[in-house]
């Protein structure tokens, strides 16, 4: 299929795969306050009609602008927001409230900082496996922890630690109790873009031993081409719609090595940047090309920070 | 040498130390019974006031006079408070009758007191704070009163207590509750709802019931806010512990205050107001270690 094509979701539908979540024709409003936080009683639409599924196993993720919706979209998908039409619908049902079986892993980590990198993970465990045994909870814990490369970190307080290393504490605290789904919020965001890298590939390893369903909101492209099955495009809010879907197929195992030499690769990124520019919000033409990576795509891999996009 | 002397922080202590005997020495000089300065007076009246035993025969030289150390209304220098601390600590648990109790019991009749109040307001503060922390309703409902009864004075209240409770020593609790009871309220409804938003939402993907939620996620993270309001409220219990032990009669560090004043023995209130100090100083020092072990780096 050619890559300007728009591609209707039903395409990439197989309908031998099972169905983890449901974005069932989402929209969001917001009300629309005065300076003093009074309602105006007016309302204005972030996002509209938003509908696609996500696929157990598969590891999705959506790129948009800011102010697309798509961190509004998750939380939604979380149960800390509510839709203002449509819904969310996981395992037959409809998301209403937050729950085990939608773990998110924050931008800002959220850890509790009163709690030692242990037990941070390990409240996750006992909620989710009340009925086990404390020996059960701790030997689980310790077994995600050290898939985190966490070992010895163990007793550290998360302020003691590096944000690469507390968002693998988060990382595995969401995975640990094996959700429905799991909700990642640009979860790289705050981290340098050296350690970036490494625990992008920790998360790959993760998600390939757990089977699990990922929903990942982010920025940076070469980030959701490396890590994704599929990358949903939000056009530009408000009343951003859901612009498209694109498969990414370059073969698993990926490593970054495999992933810039394949031809795939180029394809999808210039496609996206081609449509994050198209959507820039001033909606002058941007010079063609804006970024010489887009046409170059064969950088090193020690280059591999550089050349990562961010919009 | 030099090395220990920086490890310790030997510096500033040993300033302090400086300044306090320097402290003492201003103090002892500036109520030493000094001579007697007999120009400007004529015989009549040096004579008069030998008679009134304001000043007595300087027994080390003839024909000289010095001020009567007994009837002296200088104020007592630090040797004769040291000796009270002597005499009152090396007895410190004794009873004669119902109102001459060692300094010893006195302590603890005042610990007893200020640990009962100052607990009880504390565990009922935080209960309380964190209701109205967590419900916008309930603040909105109780703040006024809020707003009235925390200027008032707890030793506003003592006339009411009394004529309600009637039993001293229970309205000296009382009053130490009141003192403490409002800045821990205050605290701790602004620390809980000050609880940052993840912290809520990671408790409710977890799916915690209302006691987990209180005891893993509420109470820790709203315990910086907590302490510094357990804080306050135990100066403010201080504070009012003496005026109250003072105005009860009922025994205790505060009624000591007093009783020494009605006795005018000055070098005994200098006493009983250091016993205050050192109290306060000692019970400041565990409020701290427990302040330490529940704080938190974000």
């Amino acid at each position: 299929m050619s890559s300007d094509q728009k591609i209707p979701e039903t395409v990439t539908d197989s309908s031998d795969r099972k169905l983890a979540m449901k974005v069932d024709h989402v929209t969001k409003d917001f009300p629309v306050l005065t300076g003093n936080g009074n309602s105006t009683g007016d309302t204005f639409c972030v996002f509209k009609n938003v509908n696609f599924n996500v696929y157990e196993g598969e590891f999705i993720s959506m790129v948009g602008h800011s102010g697309c919706g798509k961190s509004t979209l998750l939380n939604i998908m979380a149960g800390f927001d509510k839709p203002s039409l449509g819904g969310i619908i996981v395992d037959g049902k409809e998301v209403t409230e937050p729950g085990l079986d939608r773990m998110v892993v924050f931008q800002s980590f959220a850890l509790m900082p009163w709690l030692t990198c242990f037990d941070n993970v390990r409240v996750a465990v006992r909620s989710a496996h009340a009925d086990w045994t404390s020996l059960e909870i701790d030997e689980h814990t310790q077994k995600y922890i050290d898939v985190m490369g966490l070992t010895g970190s163990e007793k550290k307080r998360p302020a003691m630690l590096s944000g690469g290393m507390r968002q693998r504490v988060g990382i595995a605290r969401a995975f640990c109790v094996n959700p429905k789904v799991l909700l990642l919020d640009e979860p790289f965001a705050q981290i340098d873009a050296l350690t970036r890298g490494v625990i992008q590939d920790e998360l790959m390893t993760m998600w390939q031993k757990t089977n699990a369903t990922v929903f990942m909101v982010t920025h940076d492209v070469d980030e959701a081409i490396l890590l994704s099955d599929r990358i949903a495009l939000m056009s530009n809010g408000p009343e951003a719609e859901l612009a498209e879907i694109i498969d990414v197929d370059i073969p698993r195992p990926r490593t970054r090595q495999q992933m810039i030499e394949s031809p795939e690769y180029t394809r999808v990124r210039n496609h996206i940047l081609k449509f994050l520019i198209s959507h820039q919000k001033n909606g002058t033409p941007p010079p063609e090309p804006s970024d010489p990576a887009a046409t170059n795509p064969i950088p090193s891999v020690a280059d591999d920070s550089a050349q990562s996009v961010t919009v | 040498m030099k090395s220990l002397f920086y490890k310790y922080k030997l510096g500033p202590k040993l300033m302090s130390l400086a300044l306090l005997l320097m402290l003492l020495l201003v103090w002892h000089g500036s109520t030493t019974v000094g001579k007697f300065d007999p120009s400007g007076k004529t015989d009549d009246e040096i004579m008069l006031m030998e008679m009134n035993g304001d000043i007595i025969p300087d027994p080390d030289s003839d024909g000289q006079y010095i001020n009567n150390p007994e009837k002296s209304a200088t104020f007592p220098g630090p040797m004769k408070v040291v000796e009270k601390i002597y005499d009152e600590f090396s007895n410190p648990f004794h009873r004669k009758g119902t109102n001459d109790h060692g300094i010893g019991w006195l302590i603890l009749y005042t610990l007893a007191v200020f640990a009962i109040g100052y607990l009880a307001a504390s565990i009922v503060g935080i209960l309380l704070g964190v209701l109205i922390g967590l419900s916008r309703t309930l603040f909105e409902v109780l703040n006024p009163f809020l707003q009235v009864l925390k200027p008032i004075s707890p030793v506003a209240w003592m006339p009411l207590l009394l004529y309600t409770v009637q039993d001293g020593k229970s309205v000296a609790v009382l009053v130490v509750f009141l003192a403490s009871l409002w800045p821990t309220v205050a605290n701790t409804a602004f620390g809980v709802s000050n609880i940052r938003e993840d912290y809520l939402r990671v408790a409710s993907l977890l799916q915690f019931g209302w006691v987990r939620r209180l005891f893993t996620v509420i109470l820790p993270g709203a315990a910086p806010a907590i302490v510094s309001g357990l804080r306050i409220s135990f100066v403010s219990a201080l504070v009012a512990i003496v005026p109250a032990e003072m105005l009860l009669g009922e025994l205790g560090v505060g009624y000591n205050i007093w009783m020494e004043w009605n006795n005018l023995d000055i070098a005994g209130v200098i006493f009983a107001v250091l016993v205050f100090g050192a109290m306060g100083f000692i019970l400041d020092s565990l409020l701290d270690r427990f302040a330490k072990g529940v704080s938190f780096v974000e």
